[in-house]
């Protein structure tokens, strides 16, 4: 019994250590205010004043940032934006990755090894040098317009725009799309499939009816695995979006490290925490049906 | 058999790679028939079923349907209906959904869907589950489900690919008497395969034996059992006594099986005399294994009337056969 209790115990050890103690002194940030010194926020619990020093801390803790994030545009521009960012690559990514996941499912076991190998390949090199060489690809004089000129097509110019942050973001995020998507499809029984057929349905709508509906907890766990970290991305737009390109990560960072506004920054991160709960939520809930598996014998 | 037939197997061969799993075989089912194709796993019976349903495609050969040859059909435009070995219930859909879903497929109207898929949960005995997910049926449900499934649309013919291999012996056997009933009342064509003698003589109207991917006989249940064409039919159906050369002494086999031979504690002429081995009680019947100073084991099987058991394990027995009963098989 004693070692059942510490496997229990180890997780949620590691879960009060690695994310619920940042996470309170994150949202304790939120509640401070700004000052010009040391650290650069108040109140600071003084542990030498006992009981009294709390009360006095726990007072001057306030909602005032959080207020201050409601009255200015830039935060619900830019929100709303990283939302938008993360949304239309999510999409772009699930019309990408299911094609992909769904052709790999159907080769035979030794093909669909070097397949998953040659989705997971990218991920040996500096994910910051992948992105790097997005700039290369997208720069003015860059490949991509290399190409187009051979083609004979018009250059574009398409470094430091919103569809340059989409491209890297979709293309940095596709193998945590893919690789969801291939471990529902892969497990499929291929006699659902012939029964969907043998009841009248072609190749097309057997997709339809029965592996795609099937295929739902991958999608869900795929979308939610890219939309997730996508909103709070920060590297990808500020390597390749413009100035003008809002998302949350850039803010964060700016309140963080160029105006100094630690609690301005904290609130924006739990608000956006908060909002992905939401979906994270939603998911739990789905999923435990859709993953019970029939009672069919072998 | 009068008329034509309702499926026609001409010639059909199919092979994978240097292995021929159906090798030119001809076969004809007729309408309303209960047809069983039995045999070892591997003898090719399965790909003969699922060429019919058009999941694979014969190398060689035609195979009709109402005189035509539907190899260009694929398997959504074939009027037959398959039941999986597996069941193949789709787990996202409900019961009644499951069993909707070839009436969907044609278009039928909703009130005349649903009161079918009434009709078929009535038929199975399963009122009431409408709404249940595969997932929380059992094993003898699910089975049922996936034949209300298969029968709903109206096949031409229902093929079923082992379909009782999952259950358990008790309740396989009510199931097996509930399809032959289920068939008779409804009169469609079904084609069974399985690799149970027991279960093909059961529903069966009529059995195909196959071998290496040939028919090695075709006929009755009693035909297949009691006259059968070949040594191999007579061993894999039942238990037999096997002996060399014909009654009249020609080149081949003697079948004679168990429950034609009499059992005798004294010494009769005639007779076969050997030792008592092995003694099998079944309830209904029981089995002696009677050992001889030379051939075969003989397998005597005797119905359990009340009477007390004439012999012992080690008691000297005389074996002995009414010549009707004994069959000659060729070499």
């Amino acid at each position: 019994m004693r070692r059942a209790w510490w496997v229990i115990a180890l997780p949620y050890a590691w879960l009060a250590v690695f994310f619920a103690l940042p996470f309170l002194l994150v949202a304790k940030l939120s509640l401070s205010h700004t000052v010009l010194a040391m650290p650069p926020y108040a109140p600071q619990l003084d542990g030498s004043k006992g009981l009294a020093g709390v009360g006095a801390f726990v007072h001057a803790l306030n909602l005032d940032t959080y207020v201050r994030l409601t009255r200015d545009r830039l935060y619900i521009v830019a929100y709303l934006s990283s939302l938008r960012f993360a949304a239309i690559a999510t999409a772009i990514l699930l019309a990408i990755g299911y094609p992909i996941a769904y052709g790999m499912s159907r080769f035979g076991p030794g093909a669909r090894q070097a397949l998953l190998m040659a989705v997971i390949l990218p991920f040996w090199t500096s994910f910051l040098i992948r992105i790097y060489a997005w700039i290369a690809i997208l720069k003015p004089a860059g490949f991509l317009n290399q190409a187009l000129a051979v083609l004979h097509i018009a250059p574009l110019s398409l470094l430091n725009t919103d569809a340059a942050v989409v491209i890297g973001l979709v293309y940095a995020y596709l193998p945590f799309m893919v690789l969801p998507l291939y471990a529902v499809l892969e497990r499929q029984d291929e006699s659902l499939i012939e029964a969907a057929q043998d009841l009248g349905c072609t190749p097309l709508q057997a997709f339809w009816r029965v592996t795609f509906p099937l295929s739902w907890p991958g999608v869900a766990a795929g979308a939610l695995l890219c939309f997730i970290p996508m909103v709070g991305e920060f590297v990808i737009p500020d390597l390749l979006g413009g100035s003008d390109t809002l998302m949350l990560g850039r803010i964060i960072w700016t309140e963080f490290f160029a105006d100094r506004d630690w609690p301005a920054a904290s609130a924006v991160a739990i608000v956006l925490l908060g909002t992905l709960l939401i979906p994270i939520a939603l998911f739990q809930r789905q999923q435990a049906p859709l993953l019970e598996r029939p009672g069919t014998p072998p | 058999m009068s008329g034509a037939p309702l499926v026609r197997f001409e010639g059909v061969t199919k092979r994978y790679g240097a292995l021929t799993a159906v090798d030119g075989v001809s076969l004809d089912i007729a309408e309303g028939e209960f047809f069983a194709l039995l045999g070892p796993s591997g003898c090719g019976k399965t790909t003969l079923m699922r060429m019919l349903a058009g999941f694979t495609r014969p190398d060689a050969g035609r195979i009709l349907l109402n005189g035509a040859d539907i190899a260009g059909l694929p398997p959504h435009r074939r009027p037959s209906s398959m039941m999986f070995q597996t069941y193949a219930l789709f787990p996202h859909l409900s019961v009644e959904k499951n069993i909707g879903f070839g009436l969907k497929q044609q278009g039928w109207d909703k009130a005349r869907a649903a009161a079918r898929v009434e009709e078929m949960l009535a038929l199975v005995r399963l009122e009431g589950l409408n709404v249940r997910k595969p997932g929380q049926l059992s094993g003898g449900q699910a089975q049922r489900v996936a034949l209300a499934r298969a029968l709903a649309p109206g096949p031409a013919i229902l093929l079923l690919d082992e379909p009782l291999a999952a259950l358990d012996r008790k309740l396989r056997e009510e199931t097996q008497l509930e399809l032959k009933s289920i068939q008779r009342r409804l009169g469609v064509t079904f084609m069974i395969v399985t690799h149970d003698q027991d279960e093909a003589m059961v529903v069966a109207d009529r059995i195909a034996v196959m071998k290496d991917g040939k028919i090695a006989q075709v006929g009755p249940p009693r035909e297949v059992y009691e006259r059968p064409a070949s040594r191999y039919v007579a061993e894999f159906l039942g238990e037999a006594n096997i002996f060399p050369a014909t009654p009249v002494g020609g080149a081949g086999w003697t079948l004679v099986r168990p429950e034609r031979m009499t059992l005798s504690a004294a010494a009769t002429p005639g007779a076969l005399a050997g030792e008592v081995a092995e003694i099998a009680y079944f309830g209904d019947r029981t089995r002696y294994v009677v050992r001889r100073s030379e051939g075969r084991p003989l397998l005597v099987s005797r119905a359990n009337d009340g009477a007390p058991p004439p012999l012992a394990v080690g008691d000297r027995a005389w074996v002995s056969f009414a010549p009707e009963a004994a069959v000659a098989l060729p070499a």
